[in-house]
């Protein structure tokens, strides 16, 4: 159990040594002395003389919500090749891996602003995307999340703005949506309790519903585990009569409900929220065992408007799947940024606490709105959540149709 | 080598470790200072002061004491959750920044002691990979538990709820501080470089005064010979529980330093990855060695963040490193090499052939 | 009712455990370590069943085959490359190393596979048999899982106690260097609880995802944790223990569930401590008698 000094100090040498070989002898050994190398750009002189702005993006690419981070940064490219293409302002984005928790999302943030990004795409996810705000608030760089729903994102900071619906107004409207289209009487949910997204929009919903009058039979949670068992969640909700299942979740436990429920003989309706986006494109999922579930998603892949199909068949070619509301909220967010850019007039020599001021000013002037895939007409309020209209799906013959 | 007096080793060794941590804030204060720190270097300082923190305090119990603890995350969450409250219910009493994360560190630390003890009078009955066990088991009920956990406060003082936000009843202008699963997600961020650094040289001047003493040497001949030190009169469950509580209260005050860095915190944070991590610095550091787990937690703090560069190789490259280092250290061959080059020193000493007392050798 | 479908969905769920378990446990008997790299095993074995199946279209049985031969090869390389030089180190030095693997695996499937989730078609199909006018039902999987699971604890048991081999196996977990001088060649022996630990590994695998059809690279991670929680908790080293601590652990996993969702962890982990602190080296561990 012992390790004397003297290896200790062979250690530390070699994880010096293996350190630089790890940076291809381009960084430092250690974090003391010599970390003169990249201190160049600080975050005062920001600004690239190559007339590109460029945008920091942040998401988990690894780890067990690297697959929601990834098309967040996948639809951004489509967006940003597109734009580039328009030959006008140019885009450089540079997304960097969070793992879906808060301190490397800063340490990412950190590195980006290093690398003398002017603009902060991200985060994918809640909590990661709360502590990158609270930065980019402090030192004056815009940001704009694709998914990041919860109202803490955004609250009493003037600087962050979402391109998604916000956890609560997803529990609200699919509270009133159930009880005005008579979807179901005895509701059941079934959420996941370590995830701030889902408890975020069942809170909304469970008091929605108590406020119309909606019978609410069975609440059960599961844990963030990729293998779960919802026999038992199921079971309640078979047992207490449920003939709709509500699922604030993503779609990857979905899937596995899904098929616990199939094997339970139990059919109830499910009803998803925008997280559920993306089941169909699961590889190896049956997607018969998806008929008929129905989710709010604020983008349909089967859309036939141009845009959507332009995007679609150029994501299939750059990436391959069919791309989920996750990729279409972040190409919306880079044409929502291109957009603004252009009517306040920014350039890439400015700093990026000047284009923050500027994009705040225009992301909430009242002539402001942007048409994406995921709405037309898009607006945001002070407060950084955006307006656009939900629409419900309902999966038929391995589609969504519109309802 | 030898011809050092143990005392008078252990002196140079413990001098060399504290002068290593305060040159190393010297400079990084002084490169900071003159704008040379690059804004990635400067956001980890602060985590990797409450890593080195959590290293130390491990080393404690995996080094010092023998006891594979995999649930050391747990009582940073403890800290980390507790430092929060006090942050925020505070804010209207204590106006002054240090001040109050002075206090929060003070009350994480608490009461991640008292977490230690209640988990260490049970489980140190317990051996090797049942108390490794027993500990991973703890860390994720401590997770569990602050999963559930609502706390707000307003003027009539603290509310706690397993429910949900509305069952907290808070009056008006009372605010929800932790929020179950969405955890805390309006941290007023206190955390300082110095104060890190400052924590760090606490933890030290803990840890190494405790292993000089009486209940140092105490713990460690429990740990080398369970029988033969209770058989000369060392009471096995007190010396390892002072080992094993130290710990939680450092790793507590790490907590909540690391807490007040962030603005947003949510217990899943601290689960059985996050306590491997820590275990990964102490053994790479070398176990019972305190400067090796402060140099070990330092350098791996910071190699996945130099190598953002390789974007989607990053961890695979991270993992074979750590491998590496791990085969280089530890491989037959490189122990030769430094059999051989302890060979020479001890020839070059005894060359010297003064009458100096050999001494036996100190634990290390 | 409920209960008795809870009751089967526990050993259903346990018995999954119990067979990554007994790679688990195998593996400590022998080599002494914590090998926590055997869940990534897991998931790499269910990937290639998946791709084996879904691709190439091989018929299940090839798939689990294939899969077994690759996570065998993977175990042994594995054990050559990364464990073997530690040989004679401190057992934690071993430890980190298999967490570096661990990471290393699941970072190349990573790129090598993609983040983004695959259903696994069971390898048994989706069926079930259904009781007490369907009341009660128990699918497909879950009679091939537990059954599974008995055959392979009756063919380790007979394993070890009966053929060469497996005798060796047991010489070297009481006494590696005694074993030595007895003509036994520990480094084979240890290479060979790598390969049948790992080939358990890739049974679990496919069986884990043909119960809950979701494939990533972070698959193996949990249920490896929660596995070797079971190992431990059954006595570690002892083959029947882990096949007990993975049985008893699925079915409190499902009733703590089933009591209350929000803290079913914190029962399970809990009632783990308590059995622990009645029985320190677990359900069927030997005590063992420290020497002065």
């Amino acid at each position: 159990m012992k390790m004397n000094r003297a290896l200790s100090l062979a250690l530390a040498g070699a994880l010096g040594l293996s350190l630089l070989a790890g940076c291809g002898g381009g960084s430092t050994s250690t974090p003391a002395p010599a970390e003169t190398g990249s201190a160049e750009t600080t975050p005062a002189e920001t600004g690239s003389a190559s007339g590109v702005i460029k945008i920091g993006g942040i998401g988990p690419l690894t780890g067990s919500a690297a697959v929601y981070g990834l098309a967040t940064k996948q639809g951004a490219e489509v967006a940003v090749n597109e734009i580039n293409a328009l030959g006008g302002l140019q885009f450089e984005l540079d997304f960097q891996d969070d793992e879906g928790d808060a301190e490397k999302a800063v340490n990412a943030y950190n590195a980006l602003i290093g690398d003398g990004a002017q603009i902060i795409y991200g985060c994918t996810t809640t909590t990661p995307c709360v502590a990158v705000a609270a930065e980019t608030n402090a030192a004056r760089y815009f940001q704009l999340t694709p998914s990041a729903s919860s109202t803490d994102v955004t609250a009493g900071r003037d600087n962050v703005f979402q391109v998604c619906f916000t956890d609560p107004n997803q529990g609200i409207t699919a509270a009133n949506y159930i009880k005005d289209n008579g979807l179901g009487t005895k509701v059941a949910v079934i959420y996941n309790n370590g995830d701030a997204y889902s408890t975020g929009i069942y809170n909304a919903f469970q008091a929605q519903a108590d406020e119309i009058g909606l019978e609410i039979v069975s609440v059960t949670t599961f844990p963030d585990d990729t293998n779960t068992d919802f026999t038992v969640q199921l079971g309640e909700a078979q047992k207490a009569g449920a003939d709709l299942v509500f699922l604030p979740i993503y779609y990857t436990p979905t899937s596995l409900i899904l098929n616990q429920a199939k094997t339970m003989d139990y059919a109830p309706v499910f009803f998803g929220c925008d997280g559920m986006d993306g089941i169909l494109d699961l590889e190896g999922f049956d997607t018969s065992l998806a008929e008929g579930l129905m989710l709010m998603t604020p983008f349909n892949a089967w859309g036939e408007d141009e845009r959507t199909v332009t995007f679609v068949t150029e994501y299939q070619e750059a990436y391959g799947g069919i791309p989920n509301q996750f990729a279409a909220d972040g190409y919306d967010c880079m044409y929502a940024i291109y957009e603004a850019c252009q009517a306040a007039g920014i350039t890439a020599d400015m700093s990026a606490q000047d284009i923050c001021e500027a994009l705040i000013a225009q992301f909430t002037a009242a002539d402001f709105s942007v048409d994406g895939l995921t709405g037309t007409g898009m607006t945001w309020s002070t407060s950084g959540e955006v307006s656009k209209a939900p629409v419900v799906v309902k999966v038929e013959g391995g589609v969504y149709v519109t309802q | 080598m030898k011809t050092i007096a143990p005392g008078r080793k252990r002196l140079v060794n413990n001098i060399i470790t504290y002068g290593m941590v305060i040159a190393a804030f010297v400079i990084l204060q002084v490169l900071n200072a003159g704008g040379m720190l690059s804004p990635s270097l400067q956001g980890q300082l602060v985590p990797i002061c409450a890593y080195v923190t959590m290293a130390i305090s491990l080393n404690l119990v995996v080094g010092i004491s023998g006891e594979l603890s995999l649930g050391h995350a747990g009582f940073m969450s403890v800290g980390a959750f507790s430092g929060v409250v006090a942050n925020l219910s505070l804010q209207s009493v204590l106006p002054s920044g240090p001040v109050r994360l002075l206090v929060a560190m003070v009350i994480g630390a608490i009461l991640a002691g008292i977490a230690g003890t209640i988990v260490g009078v049970p489980v140190l009955r317990l051996r090797g990979d049942y108390l490794a066990i027993v500990t991973l088991a703890f860390g994720e009920i401590i997770k569990n538990i602050i999963n559930i956990l609502y706390i707000g406060v307003d003027e009539n003082g603290i509310h706690f709820s397993t429910q949900n936000e509305m069952a907290l009843n808070l009056a008006e202008g009372g605010k929800a501080i932790l929020k179950g699963p969405m955890g805390v997600t309006a941290n007023v961020k206190l955390s300082t470089f110095t104060a890190g650094f400052i924590l760090v040289l606490i933890a030290l001047t803990v840890v190494l005064n405790l292993v000089n003493s009486r209940s140092g040497r105490a713990i460690m001949a429990l740990r080398d010979n369970r029988i033969a030190a209770e058989s000369v009169g060392i009471g096995a469950t007190k010396f390892k529980l002072t080992a094993f509580v130290t710990s939680a209260v450092l790793a507590g005050a790490a907590g909540a330093l690391y807490a007040m860095n962030y603005s947003s915190l949510a217990a899943k944070k601290f689960d059985f990855n996050t306590s491997i991590l820590i275990l990964v610095f102490v053994v790479l550091g070398g176990l019972g060695n305190i400067r090796g787990s402060i140099i070990a937690a330092a350098l791996l703090y910071v190699l996945p963040e130099l190598l953002r560069d390789f974007y989607d190789y990053r961890m695979l490259i991270y993992a074979i490193v750590l491998i590496l280092v791990m085969l280089a250290t530890n491989s037959p061959f490189f122990r030769d090499l430094k059999g051989r080059f302890q060979e020479w020193l001890r020839e070059r000493a005894m060359a010297k052939a003064d009458a100096k007392a050999k001494g036996g050798k100190g634990h290390e | 009712m409920s209960i008795l479908n809870n009751l089967i969905n526990g050993i259903s769920l346990g018995s999954v455990y119990a067979i990554i378990a007994l790679g688990y446990t195998m593996v400590y008997g022998i080599a002494k370590m914590l090998n926590f790299a055997h869940g990534d095993v897991i998931m790499v074995g269910a990937y290639v069943c998946f791709f084996a199946t879904g691709q190439f279209g091989l018929p299940p049985l090839a798939g689990v085959l294939l899969a077994m031969v690759v996570c065998t090869v993977l175990g042994m390389v594995i054990e050559r490359l990364a464990y073997k030089p530690l040989r004679q180190s401190a057992s934690l030095a071993v430890l980190i190393t298999a967490i570096g693997v661990s990471y290393f695996l699941q970072n190349s499937a990573l790129l090598l596979w993609k983040s983004d989730p695959k259903v696994f078609t069971s390898v048994v199909g989706t069926g079930s048999v259904k009781l007490f006018g369907g009341e009660l039902t128990i699918t497909h999987v879950a009679i091939v899982t537990v059954l599974a699971c008995v055959v392979i604890m009756l063919a380790l048991t007979w394993f070890t106690g009966r053929t060469k081999m497996g005798k060796a196996m047991r010489a070297c977990s009481e006494d590696k260097a005694a074993a030595q001088l007895m003509g036994i060649d520990v480094d084979r022996t240890i290479s060979m609880t790598f390969a049948i630990g790992s080939a358990l590994a890739a049974i679990a695998g496919v069986l884990l995802c043909s119960t809950y059809p979701s494939l990533m690279p972070t698959t193996g991670s949990l249920p490896g944790i929660k596995a070797f929680t079971a190992a431990v908790f059954g006595g570690i080293g002892s083959i029947p223990g882990a096949m007990l601590g993975g049985i008893l652990l699925g079915i409190i996993e499902i009733f703590a569930k089933a009591f209350n969702t929000n803290i079913s962890d914190a029962v399970v982990f809990a009632v783990l401590i308590v059995v622990l602190l009645v029985k320190p080296t677990g359900l069927l561990g030997k005590a063992v008698r420290e020497k002065v």
